[in-house]
């Protein structure tokens, strides 16, 4: 079922197997299997309450699952289970290794810190002491997402939305990570910030490699960025495989509904 | 004010009331939290924070810690903002002196506990003293986290690297870290911790000193200390080092350069003296002068 599309790296950066986590019944996910690769960007879409969000918590370290396990392998000699290790490695892994994007971007940043000193933030946890190098940095990353740079020293609350959103990507990438979990990173933004948006995730991703993980409701964002594709519907997955594949021929029943309601021009 | 103190000590120990007002049990319970914090230096300790008869911001975390460690043969100091005669200061030293029938003192040298609000005398302490400080907020973390929980668990993980944001904004708003009290730093190479209200002047001061510090809060009932002899470094940019506040000018009373100074405005004329904050430095300072001019 995963198809490869850099042939490349053969091992998995990130591999779930046999994870569940259930709050009732149909509520949460159960048993599925991830791989997911280098500079492969995985899209999970389905309904609401279809369990994306609480598998994106799960993959990303920050919600035990009930049953199986997450391993993270950043290269082939250091391969982590990330429920079996200690709580100071897991935040350690999640401050350097993972980007969460949120979906509400002021869920991931601090509004009262000068944008500067969000991108910095992650900087200084992990060490560097160093002001004029974390405000270069900081500097440097406006501009890759476009801001620009002479608002590092305003406040995120002072930015719109869609600002909002690329400084938060700033934050998450400002420390090179090689996973990035994103929640519905377009939601809440007008058609045209979206697709500004599209295009930058789509260039950083192939500019630095990463892996990412997209929980989204919008077929259109999936369609643009993914290469893969899951489909979910109460807690399973119900079709996987190439985005065109999926999207264009859908086999599942449910995905034949989902494609179909989209509106066509 | 001279009535009020003489007719204060003069008032005998309320039969009715504990040595030091507070009951026994209390006390080492107190004692006990204050073992672990020197134990685990900078970590703060919960403890169970009694009512005492003042307000919270008053100094009732810096009072619980003197009447759990005074004794009869103590000499006690009270200094608020460096200063003996102040009100805070008065009123605790008279609360003890009528609790505890011990002899108090204004110089730094013959006390053996000072309690202090947002300073360290000028003169240097010596093995044997113990600074008793009144912290407002124990959590140096809360500016930037201001989830308890989540607190803990930095102060757990040694996740300090957010610290050094507030520094960041300093620097960015003001172009140098203009954090001028309260200022953060690390103990003994493990806790972050919050020096309580005194001026980073006073910083360096903390660093191996002789004396035994504790530190209580207690609105937030933690106590917290720093054992003799401890390493206490301040947080600081490798580019923008830590650095203490200088003054143009020394005090116009005793003519120190190198005491914390404070600035009096004199009159709306934009006439201004600055002046040790610490009184009874400033007195030892200009009685030297008396004797060599003598």
């Amino acid at each position: 079922m995963n198809v490869q599309l850099n042939p490349a790296p053969v091992t998995p950066v990130l591999q779930a197997t046999q994870i569940s986590k259930l709050y009732g019944e149909n509520q949460g996910f159960h048993c599925l299997d991830i791989d997911l690769y280098p500079g492969e960007v995985l899209a999970v879409v389905g309904e609401s309450g279809s369990g994306k969000t609480t598998l994106l918590k799960a993959l990303s370290g920050r919600l035990p699952p009930q049953t199986g396990q997450v391993i993270y392998a950043s290269d082939e000699q250091d391969i982590i289970s990330l429920y079996d290790s200690s709580e100071a490695k897991l935040r350690q892994l999640s401050r350097t290794e993972f980007g969460i994007v949120h979906q509400h971007p002021l869920d991931g940043l601090r509004p009262y810190i000068s944008a500067g000193g969000n991108i910095g933030e992650p900087l200084m946890a992990s060490g560097n002491r160093h002001f004029g190098d974390i405000r270069e940095q900081a500097s440097q990353w406006l501009n890759a997402v476009e801001i620009d740079p002479c608002r590092i020293d305003d406040l995120p609350i002072h930015f719109s939305g869609g600002m909002q959103q690329r400084l938060q990507i700033a934050r998450n990438l400002v420390t090179h990570p090689k996973v990035v979990f994103m929640d519905e990173p377009t939601g809440g933004l007008d058609v045209s910030v979206q697709a500004k948006l599209l295009d930058l995730i789509r260039q950083l991703v192939k500019r630095l490699n990463l892996a990412v993980i997209i929980v989204t409701h919008d077929l259109a964002v999936a369609r643009l960025l993914a290469h893969r594709i899951m489909v979910m519907r109460q807690g399973q997955v119900v079709e996987t495989g190439l985005t065109d594949r999926v999207l264009d021929d859908p086999q599942h029943a449910y995905t034949q509904l989902l494609v179909a309601s989209v509106l066509q021009q | 004010m001279s009535n009020f103190s003489a007719c204060l000590a003069q008032a005998k120990q309320p039969s009715h009331y504990n040595f030091g007002y507070l009951d026994e049990q209390s006390k080492r319970m107190i004692r006990r939290a204050i073992i672990k914090g020197v134990c685990i230096p900078g970590y703060q300790v919960a403890f169970g924070g009694r009512e005492m008869p003042m307000p919270y911001g008053w100094g009732t975390g810096g009072i619980m810690l003197s009447a759990a460690i005074l004794g009869q043969q103590d000499v006690f100091k009270v200094i608020d903002q460096g200063a003996d005669d102040t009100t805070n200061a008065v009123s605790i030293r008279a609360f003890f002196q009528q609790m505890c029938q011990l002899e108090t003192t204004t110089q730094t040298a013959k006390a053996s506990v000072i309690q202090t609000r947002h300073r360290i005398p000028e003169q240097p302490l010596r093995h044997g003293q113990i600074m008793v400080y009144q912290v407002p907020i124990p959590e140096p973390l809360r500016f930037i986290e201001p989830r308890e929980t989540e607190t803990q668990k930095m102060h757990g993980l040694e996740e300090y690297g957010a610290m050094h944001v507030k520094l960041y904004e300093d620097i960015v708003q003001y172009g140098y870290i203009a954090t001028s009290y309260a200022y953060p730093v690390r103990v003994n190479h493990r806790y972050l911790m919050d020096p309580s209200p005194i001026p980073k002047f006073d910083n360096p001061k903390l660093n191996r000193n002789p004396a035994l510090m504790l530190f209580a809060a207690g609105r937030e009932k933690r106590i917290y200390c720093v054992p003799p002899y401890t390493q206490v470094v301040s947080l600081d940019f490798e580019d923008h080092p830590f650095a203490v506040q200088q003054w143009s000018q020394p005090c116009k009373l005793c003519g120190s350069q190198d005491s914390f100074l404070d600035e009096v405005l004199l009159d709306d004329q934009g006439g201004r003296m600055f002046v040790c904050s610490d009184t009874d430095y400033c007195q030892r300072q200009q009685e030297k002068q008396h004797e060599c001019s003598a």
